[in-house]
């Protein structure tokens, strides 16, 4: 009567899958001949990254590393019975020139302070990139790190950028000696609290900060500087070039524009009125200009407001360049992650009593820049690539330099292989960075519901 | 609506309603710009008092509960939680919620950090306690919510009944004095809503002043020494939950525990 009715008396057990669907028969099955149509792509693609291969490969492979001119590459090859335009690459250009390509005009001599600050960059980031695997005391480094990098590149007087940090601890004296001060007095007169001493003492600590900087620090130096003057050669801005600056211009611009947007990104959504208008306005503006313009604006137009006789460094004012407009950028990208953040985050942070800057701190921003990650590393490569646009205004980046080789008269003529060496060179950054955020949001990735 | 009642019998030793006042709200309404979604409403807690609020979606219960740590605001009339008055006042409305531990409806832990770290998290850097101490206090509330074993996972990895009893055992590290709960089985399927339920129940056991939204009708009879009824931003019935299940006053409360219970 009731054939619907059916109880299962064992349960089955697990069995593998059939042979077929597995192994790199499986594979091939599944991603290259499913279908008579994917059979044919396949074959097509084949051939043409053949023909593609045929045609590049041996133009690479071709034995002119030793040439010292065009016309030279032409007679190897043409020993070779390579003949015409395809013939065969001149990688005498890049033998001959790619310490220029790196290091610009950077004195020979002192090749080892940019070395240096690289390798010593490595070290500062490592426990930043790594926190996992690099003890945590490296951090020290990486905080002193900052003050290291510009003297090695520019050298100068060691009191310089000791000089700048002494005014970090200035500020930092004079912020807790005021906070103090101002909190004792609360004891005295209840009606101020403790937010008040703080800002009254982050407000002196900036001031005093400031005033070292501007006005004593350079006392300071000086009186030093005349009892011992420990120093490396200074190198002026405009021998930098090549990869050297465009990586101190993206390594700047990078490490500044993060926390930049994140403050901005903050601003934009924040409750207060005018910082809310403030950070709109400022990120609208830098997003409407095109990076040349104000690339134009640092090299030319701030000369005029600047006082007569300031001299105010040109890759300076690059970097502040680069670093606003990246800001802009990443300002945007993480309010996207801060957007994609369920109310729920915020609500449960809020009903455990956490203030505005905890919750943002412990609980809001390590999801949302997690979220942007992918935005922030593509704001990154994008950044680093545009640095190959201070050339226009006249600072030798390797694109920079790649005109002034071709203007040689030797290597009038070469195209290929300056352009392809830049690239390949920008590829190997570009490409560790993209492989870097996919490792790191793996490290992330918690399981999200 | 299900019935589930727990097999054992309730304690009910310490379960006792003192005079001292926890939750005092006069004349309070909200709008959400022009929709006035509460209205009047005028509502004295004392501290070890089981409250359910009950009534159909959109009622305003969620928003009342919500105003009581200010995760929304109040436009006019007075809330006192504990003594301290809501006001805009930042600092009162920190004090306020670290006093008052709160249980949603889709959990809100912390995705990113372990479920010990959800527990430790606001004791560590609201209460300063020390890291020592707030971890075994937190091993403490979890054993009593019955995962101790899964302290070091992360809540992406739990089932949403373990995520729930976990987001209890994160309020009560925070040592509330008072428990709001705004749908907290909503979201969970039907094997999971028991676990959450005994969990309340023991935490009612031990005299927690508790405020409940909740559709679980079983729980408030069981549990709830007053029934709230809302409809239309208003309290319309408040009652013992014996009478307000047996004998309710108004056809809309009527109505509502005909569809609720009706089948």
């Amino acid at each position: 009567m009731s054939d619907i009715g059916f109880v299962r008396t064992e349960m089955l057990p697990e069995q593998d899958p059939p042979a077929s669907e597995v192994g790199i028969i499986g594979w091939m099955r599944h991603n290259l001949f499913d279908g008579w149509f994917n059979s044919a792509l396949t074959l097509l693609s084949i051939y043409f990254v053949y023909k593609v291969l045929a045609a590049l490969v041996p133009w690479i492979l071709s034995p002119t590393w030793d040439a010292g001119s065009l016309a030279e590459c032409r007679e190897v090859l043409g020993a070779l019975g390579r003949e015409g335009h395809y013939a065969g690459a001149c990688w005498g250009v890049i033998n001959e020139r790619w310490i220029q390509l790196i290091f610009g005009f950077y004195p020979a001599e002192l090749y080892w302070r940019p070395i240096a600050a690289f390798v010593l960059l490595g070290v500062a980031l490592a426990p930043v990139l790594f926190s996992d695997k690099v003890p945590s005391k490296l951090l020290i480094f990486t905080i002193l790190y900052p003050f290291i990098f510009p003297w090695l590149l520019w050298g100068g007087t060691i009191w310089g950028p000791i000089s700048v940090v002494l005014g970090f601890v200035v500020g930092w004296l004079v912020y807790s000696a005021v906070d103090k001060a101002v909190s004792n007095l609360a004891l005295v007169y209840s009606a101020v609290d403790k937010a008040v001493s703080n800002l009254v003492g982050i407000i002196a600590g900036a001031v005093a900060a400031l005033i070292w900087w501007l006005i004593l620090s350079g006392y300071f130096v000086g009186a030093m500087d005349s009892i011992a003057a420990i120093g490396i050669e200074p190198v002026e801005s405009r021998k930098f070039g090549g990869f050297m600056l465009s990586i101190t211009i993206g390594v700047v611009a990078i490490a500044c524009s993060l926390p930049l947007g994140i403050v901005l990104a903050l601003g934009r959504q924040s409750d207060l009125m005018i910082v809310k208008y403030l950070s709109v306005g400022f990120i609208e503006f830098i997003r409407g200009v095109p990076l040349i313009t104000l690339l134009f604006v640092a090299s030319t137009l701030l000369n005029i407001f600047m006082p007569p006789g300031t001299d105010f460094d040109i890759i300076l004012r690059v970097l502040i360049m680069v670093t606003l407009f990246a800001s802009a950028y990443m300002a945007e990208v993480i309010r996207g992650g801060l957007a994609a953040l369920p109310r729920g985050q915020y609500e449960g942070a809020d009903s455990l009593g956490l203030n505005y800057w905890q919750s943002q701190r412990l609980i809001i921003m390590p999801q949302a820049l997690k979220i942007s990650i992918p935005g922030i590393v593509s704001t990154f490569i994008g950044v680093f690539k545009d640095t190959t646009l201070v050339s226009i205004i006249g600072l030798l980046d390797p694109l920079g330099l790649s005109n002034a080789i071709r203007a040689d008269a030797n290597w009038n003529g070469i195209v290929w292989e300056l352009y392809g060496f830049i690239a390949l060179l920008f590829f190997v950054f570009c490409f560790s960075m993209s492989r870097y955020s996919m490792y790191l949001e793996r490290k992330l990735h918690t399981g999200h519901r | 609506m299900s019935q589930l009642a727990v097999e054992r019998e309730i304690d009910r030793s310490k379960m006792t309603v003192s005079d001292e006042v926890a939750i005092e709200i006069v004349n309070m309404n909200k709008w959400y710009g022009a929709f006035h979604v509460l209205r009047d409403i005028n509502l004295t807690v004392n501290q070890g008092e089981r409250i359910v609020i009950a009534g159909p979606s959109g009622s305003g219960k969620s928003t009342l509960i919500r105003c009581i740590n200010a995760l929304e605001e109040h436009q006019a009339g007075k809330i006192v939680v504990d003594g301290i008055e809501l006001t805009s006042d930042l600092k009162n409305i920190d004090k306020i919620r670290s006093e008052v531990g709160m249980v949603f409806q889709h959990f809100n832990l912390f995705p990113h950090l372990t479920v010990l770290e959800n527990c430790t998290l606001a004791p560590i850097w609201v209460r300063k306690t020390p890291r020592k101490e707030a971890e075994e206090r937190a091993m403490h509330f979890l054993e009593k919510v019955k995962i101790p074993e899964q302290a070091n996972k992360y809540p992406g990895q739990l089932s949403g009944g373990q995520q729930q009893r976990v987001a209890i055992a994160r309020s009560l590290c925070m040592m509330p004095k008072i428990m709001l709960f705004d749908e907290p089985t909503s979201a969970l399927d039907p094997e999971m809503i028991k676990e959450v339920l005994d969990t309340m129940i023991e935490l009612a056991e031990e005299g927690m002043t508790m405020l409940c939204v909740t559709h679980e009708m079983g729980f408030a009879r069981q549990v709830a020494n007053r029934v709230i009824f809302m409809d239309a931003g208003q309290i319309v019935e408040q009652n013992e939950p014996e009478e307000f299940f047996n004998n309710p006053q108004s056809d809309r409360t009527k109505l509502f525990l005909s569809q609720i219970l009706g089948h």
